[in-house]
């Protein structure tokens, strides 16, 4: 993960950055998603993209119509082995840096269609390769939202200059995710709410 | 709406008049026809001259293991009038051996999708279509599933096949 090694380290109104944190931020702040729906996740995937929810804070509210315009594939939906083909399609139409979710329990391993479906390819990533799983038959909008921030994450941890040999995996490697719900207290502090403690 | 009063037993008359005697039933006021295979073209175009203009749907019904069924294939064939509302139901029963029925294409163009449908699933040929691909299941598909001597097992799970990483696709 990118270690702002550089950045805050000055008083306020002075901004220091580097390119790589730079290009990161702006491209996780501006995922565009493309406008794919299959089945009944999809609908979940509109209630996300409407005011309630609004993707749009995350900067991913632009649905693109054209998959040459997309950086996100939100495979929401039930694919079967007819619809993998165009699936594919429109993944290879989509310039890199791309990223796909698997929306829901179909996308993520066949769901109710696991065993006995003739029709149903079981799970996305026998098709197209997934970043994040998002689980749930259909996820709420908030699952989905999680799973959008775990994208932005990926691509927070990504480095402009692949480095050869000596650090082993460090390039595109998933991070620490920066808001799993863990939270570190320092011990001399005073606690600021109830679910912060963790040795009472 | 009962059956005695319903309109429908006119182009009924007319229908029996002419083809002869052919099985009909009604149930909760839907009128249902059975016809021969060989007559169901004739049938089906006289009844879109006698107002039947709108052909609703177009399936099968698979009796395999069925009590009492004399026939392995149903064919349905869903008509309704757009002017008087009237609806009707016909009946082909085909058996094992090549089930072929003739396309009612060059009657309605709308059959086009509805008998690629049911050649898809059930396989039952349609003679005189234009155009008899598979519809709803991927292209190199060589079963019918909705056979009921299909295997229940589907195409496999999850473990049989590779899974796509980013390094090789």
């Amino acid at each position: 993960m990118t270690k702002p090694w550089i950045e805050g380290r000055f008083e306020e109104n002075m901004i220091l950055t580097t390119v790589e944190q730079a290009m990161n931020w702006a491209r996780q702040s501006s995922i565009w998603p493309m406008t794919f729906g299959l089945a009944c996740c999809a609908i979940e995937m509109m209630a996300a993209g409407a005011s309630r929810y609004d993707l749009d804070r995350f900067g991913a509210g632009a649905f693109r119509a054209s998959p040459r315009q997309a950086d996100l594939m939100i495979v929401a939906g039930t694919v079967t082995y007819k619809m993998a083909s165009r699936v594919r399609r429109l993944y290879n139409m989509m310039p890199d840096p791309k990223f796909v979710i698997a929306m829901g329990a179909c996308t993520t391993g066949g769901g109710p269609y696991f065993k006995w479906g003739y029709h149903v390819v079981k799970g996305v990533d026998l098709v197209v390769p997934v970043d994040v799983y998002v689980p749930g038959c259909p996820p709420r909008p908030e699952s989905l939202l999680e799973g959008l921030m775990r994208i932005q994450d990926k691509i927070q941890g990504q480095k402009i200059a692949k480095r050869t040999g000596g650090f082993g995996k460090v390039d595109d490697e998933l991070p620490v995710p920066h808001h799993s719900g863990y939270v570190t207290v320092p011990d001399d502090s005073m606690l600021v709410f109830d679910h912060q403690k963790v040795n009472p | 709406m009962t059956s005695t009063s319903s309109p429908i037993n006119d182009v009924l008359e007319s229908l029996l008049g002419r083809f002869g005697p052919l099985t009909t039933s009604t149930f909760r006021g839907q009128t249902r026809v059975v016809v021969q295979p060989d007559a169901l073209f004739e049938v089906l175009s006289f009844l879109k001259d006698s107002g039947f203009d709108l052909l609703v749907d177009v399936t099968s019904v698979d009796y395999l293991e069925y009590r009492g069924a004399p026939h392995r294939y149903g064919m349905v064939y869903l008509l309704a009038s757009t002017e008087t509302g009237q609806r009707l139901t016909l009946r082909v029963f085909l058996d094992d051996p090549n089930p072929c029925v003739p396309s009612v294409v060059s009657l309605w163009e709308g059959a086009n999708w509805l008998e690629r449908e049911v050649w898809d699933l059930f396989g039952i040929r349609f003679e005189g279509h234009p155009d008899l691909r598979r519809l709803v299941m991927p292209e190199e598909f060589t079963a019918h599933p909705l056979r009921k001597d299909y295997p229940m097992q589907g195409r496999g799970e999850r473990h049989n096949f590779p899974i796509i990483t980013r390094d090789h696709s």
